[in-house]
This record gives structure tokens, C-alpha cells and sequence, in this order.
């Protein structure tokens, strides 16, 4: 068998990834246009939509709550799920087995239903503050994320660099932090970019906790679309896509992009 | 010496170290969850009494057989063009490969609303694929693609594709090249080859990119809410207007516990399948 395939599978692999690719074009060129309608190819190119965003208060405010809590709940995450990866790669054998799946449970059960168990408990439940509640819930949907991904790096770290350093008597925590944590920093930033991105761009978790002057970006760009049918949508998904591009620019910088694939 | 006792292959160190996690997902999922599930057994009306209703409505098990159905196309769609292009990319040369394993990874970090939206502008009445149909004189009058299960599909196997792509292309590079040349300089043809050798060994690889698609289309929420609507409700659209307009809290439980159930059941039976077929596999 010759190592290149068969002109038809390149054929279909062409279209698949033409397919992939020209939605994400058309949404670029329907956010350039001039009308006030969306349409594609754009007539008359111009950024208004794009001002359109920022003069839309309920774009401003869910911008900056998703970015807020994107970032927490990221920065919450790497704070329990790097001990947890760390334990969990450290004290394989006296850890049960089980306790790396719990970590995994949260993209094993539907993310929807999770929304709706949090919105059941803790806001009408609990009486939890909307703000605290979807910081609760992105950050149990991107530990996941966390501690896959540190605990990959961690596999190929050899832990006796760690033990030579504290029996020459550097402090446990001392270690950690100067012999430990710096090996896996490859590992601690894409956990950190793909928790970011998954935290942006959830929908479902958010459905549920969002109530009056709260929102996400996602959750006000679809109750947008179900009201006005204007470029404005477009431009805003477009504004996502190149936080996504940008973030991806800087793993390809520190890590390369094949990372992400594995 | 503390610090050596710090470093003793104790497991209560292990323990405390992944507490605060192991507690977070307790506190806030198994214990919020396990309470909507144990919610719907706890009726007034008696402990079946939400899921004998639920199947007695002939709306909501049309919901939930559409939404095994609209997961069904998704999955086997996605299986093929998925595994098609695998194939494809796992044999492209290291450059072009790397190039093309980025163009799928971008898609799947792109956001769901975003990617439904762009089949909104794509299928709409005044969309393009009409504006297209009626300049070329294909069609008479714009066609109603929106709101319909093809609609849906589309959207849904556009999402799982580059997962599928993603997952498959790993799979296809761990087999061995020397097993598929022995195949060929053995004589077999390279249809042979691929039927009766590469699809095999790709079988548990196979499996669990089908149980990522099917359990993610059978979950999500964005993609039918925009592209099927109030026509095309699934189980997530009908869960959030149970919750959210309704206010039907058994109602909403009930469904949340039908999804759950059966997520984990395939993963599960998924997952005992793979390792049957494969002992390798994990």
C-alpha cells in the first residue's frame, strides 16, 4: 500500500476542511459590512458593528463579566487542581484509582444538566449571589481542563530531581516551588489557556446563572440573535475569534500548537 | 526531619493536597446533581410518578426520541468524513500535517453560539446558500432550511467534526506503518488493507470518538436552540424552558435525570465495549 491516499480521501478531506473553514469566513465578512442587515460577500467594508459592540451596554457589561469570570474561575481551578494533579501523580499508589476520575466528572456528566443542579441548589436553594454561583460553576467546568493537562506534565517529571533537592535539604513547599512548578510550566500555561477559552465560550453552565444585570457574553450574544438579526452579532463573534487566535498565537509561541492536539 | 517525614510515601499528605478539589466537585456537583435526581423519586404522587408522566406525554418522548435520532445522523456523519480525513491527515506530510491539525483545532475553540450563528447566516430564508440557489436558478422561491432536523444535523456535525478529526488522528498514527506494508507486500490490495487491517486496529479509536460526538450532540443546547427552535426542541432546549420559563421544577428534573442516565450509560457500556474488543485499550 503506498503511503499516499487515495485521490477520492483527499478529495472528501479538501471538502471536510472547506466546510470547516467557511463559516468562520462568511461570519468574518457578514461583521465587515456596511448594511444594516447580515449578508455575505460584505457590501461596502466597514467597522461600525464593530463600535456597535461597545455602544451596546449589555455587550460592555457581559464582556467584562465573562472576562472576570474566565479569569477567576481559570485562576481558582490551577489553585485546586494543581495540588490535586500533583497528589495525584506524587501518591499514585496510595490514591485510589477513583479519585482521578472524580476529577473528570465534571465533562462526564451533561454540562447542562449541571447548570440546572447549581441554579436548583445553590441559587434558588442557597440563596448564592448569581456572580458566585457561575464563578462556582466555570470553575468546576475547567478543572477538568486543569488537571488533565498538569497531570500530563507532571507524568514525565521525574520526581527524584524533587526528593535529591529535599534530602539535600531544601524545604517540601521551598521545592515545589523552585524544582517542581518551573518543569511543568509548559503544562501550568495551557492548562491556564484551555480553561480561559472553555470558560468563555460555555454556554450551558451559564444558561442557568445569569439573572437580572448578570450575564456572559455567549448567553447576551444569543439572546441578541433571537432579537435582532444586524451585523453586531457577527462583529462580536468575531472580536471571540480573535481573543482565540491570540491566545492560540501565544501557545504556538511557547509550546507549539501540536500540544493542544494531544 | 520534618521535611523527610513531609516527603514519606504517606498518603495523607496525598489526601490533603487533593482535598480542596475533591471537595469542590462533592460539594458542587455530585451533591447538587444527586439532589435533582433523588428530587424526581420523591414525588407526592408516588416514586415513578414524573417519568410515568414524562412518557405519557406524547410531545416530550417525541423530544426525547428526536434528540437520540438529530445524535444518531450526528455521530455516523461525523464517523465517516471524520475518519476519511484522519486518515488523510495522519499520512500528510509533517508540515502540512501540523497546518492541518491547527485548522481543526481552531473551529473547536471557537465558541458553539458563534459556530451555530454562521449557519444562521448560511441557511436562513435571505441566507446564502439561498441567495446562491435563486441566482442560479436552481429554486423558484428561497427553501426553508432553517428550523428543520437537517438543520440541526448540519450544525451539530459541524461542531464534532474536528473533535472526531482531532481524536481519530492520534489513533491512526499509533498503528504501526511495517503492519500496513506487510498487508500490501503480502498482496492485498490497498481497499484489502484498509478494510481488513487499518479499520480494525481503529475500531476502539472509532468507538471513542463516537461517544464523544454522541453524547456531546445528545447534550448540547446552542446549536438546536438557534438552528432547530421552538420546531426542533431537543432534551436541553426542553430542559431550559421546563426551568427557566416554566418554572416546572419536577418536570425540569426529570429530563436533567433522563440525560444523565443515558450519558452515562453509553459512556459506560461504550467504554466496557472498547475494552473488550481491544485489551490495550484503556
Amino acid at each position: 500500500m503506498s503511503d499516499r491516499p487515495h485521490p477520492i480521501l483527499i478529495a472528501v478531506a479538501a471538502l471536510v476542511y472547506l466546510f470547516l473553514m467557511v463559516p468562520l469566513v462568511i461570519v468574518v465578512g457578514a461583521a465587515l459590512s456596511d448594511t444594516t442587515y447580515l449578508t455575505f460577500p460584505p457590501q461596502g467594508l466597514s467597522l461600525r458593528w464593530f463600535e456597535n459592540i461597545f455602544a451596546i451596554s449589555a455587550f460592555r457589561r457581559t464582556i467584562v463579566t465573562s472576562l472576570q469570570i474566565a479569569f477567576l474561575g481559570t485562576m481558582i481551578a490551577l489553585l485546586i487542581g494543581i495540588p490535586a494533579a500533583y497528589a495525584l501523580n506524587r501518591f499514585r499508589v496510595e490514591l485510589p484509582k477513583w479519585l482521578g476520575t472524580l476529577f473528570v466528572l465534571p465533562i462526564l456528566v451533561p454540562e447542562i444538566v449541571f447548570g440546572f443542579a447549581l441554579l436548583k441548589s445553590l441559587t434558588v436553594g442557597a440563596g448564592v449571589p448569581i456572580f458566585a454561583a457561575l464563578l462556582i460553576g466555570h470553575t468546576l467546568i475547567v478543572l477538568p481542563y486543569v488537571v488533565r493537562v498538569i497531570s500530563a506534565s507532571l507524568a514525565s517529571f521525574d520526581f527524584a530531581i524533587e526528593e535529591a533537592a529535599i534530602s539535600l535539604g531544601s524545604a517540601p513547599v521551598k521545592t515545589f516551588f523552585t524544582i517542581v512548578l518551573p518543569n511543568v510550566r509548559a503544562g501550568v500555561i495551557a492548562a491556564f489557556i484551555l480553561a480561559f477559552i472553555t470558560s468563555l465560550n460555555d454556554v450551558s453552565v451559564s444558561l442557568f446563572l445569569t439573572g437580572p444585570g448578570i450575564s456572559t457574553l455567549p448567553i447576551q450574544i444569543l439572546a441578541h440573535v433571537e432579537q435582532f438579526f444586524d451585523p453586531t452579532v457577527a462583529s462580536v463573534s468575531v472580536l471571540l475569534m480573535f481573543l482565540t487566535v491570540a491566545v492560540m498565537a501565544i501557545v504556538e509561541r511557547t509550546l507549539g500548537l501540536t500540544f493542544l492536539a494531544k | 526531619m520534618t521535611s523527610r517525614r513531609f516527603w514519606c510515601r504517606d498518603g495523607a499528605t496525598g489526601w490533603a493536597l487533593s482535598a480542596p478539589a475533591t471537595l469542590a466537585v462533592l460539594c458542587f456537583l455530585i451533591v447538587p446533581i444527586g439532589a435533582v435526581i433523588a428530587g424526581t423519586f420523591m414525588d407526592p404522587r408516588g416514586a415513578f410518578a414524573p417519568y410515568i408522566s414524562y412518557f405519557n406525554s406524547g410531545f416530550r418522548t417525541t423530544v426525547l426520541f428526536r434528540t437520540l435520532q438529530i445524535s444518531a445522523f450526528t455521530t455516523i456523519i461525523s464517523l465517516i468524513f471524520g475518519f476519511m480525513t484522519a486518515y488523510v491527515v495522519s499520512r500528510a506530510p509533517a508540515k502540512l500535517k501540523s497546518l492541518l491539525i491547527v485548522a481543526a483545532v481552531f473551529p473547536l475553540l471557537t465558541g458553539v453560539v458563534v459556530r451555530a450563528f454562521a449557519w444562521l447566516i448560511i441557511l436562513g430564508r435571505n441566507g446564502i446558500l439561498n441567495q446562491t440557489l435563486l441566482a442560479l436558478g436552481i429554486v423558484n422561491e428561497p427553501l426553508e432550511m432553517l428550523y428543520t432536523q437537517g438543520a440541526v444535523i448540519v450544525g451539530m456535525v459541524y461542531l464534532f467534526v474536528p473533535l472526531m478529526v482531532l481524536s481519530l488522528v492520534g489513533v491512526l498514527e499509533n498503528i504501526p506503518k511495517d503492519v500496513l506494508q506487510a498487508s500490501s507486500s503480502l498482496g492485498a490490495s490497498p481497499m484489502a488493507t484498509f478494510r481488513q487491517v487499518l479499520l480494525p486496529l481503529a475500531v476502539p479509536g472509532l468507538i471513542v470518538g463516537a461517544v464523544l460526538v454522541f453524547t456531546g450532540s445528545f447534550t448540547a443546547y446552542a446549536t438546536p436552540q438557534l438552528l432547530g427552535g421552538e420546531r426542533q426542541t431537543v432534551l436541553a432546549t426542553l430542559l431550559q424552558q421546563r426551568a427557566m420559563v416554566s418554572f416546572d421544577w419536577v418536570g425540569a428534573s426529570t429530563i436533567a435525570t433522563i440525560m444523565t442516565a443515558i450519558t452515562i450509560s453509553i459512556v459506560l457500556a461504550m467504554s466496557h465495549i472498547a475494552r473488550r474488543i481491544n485489551p490495550m485499550a484503556t
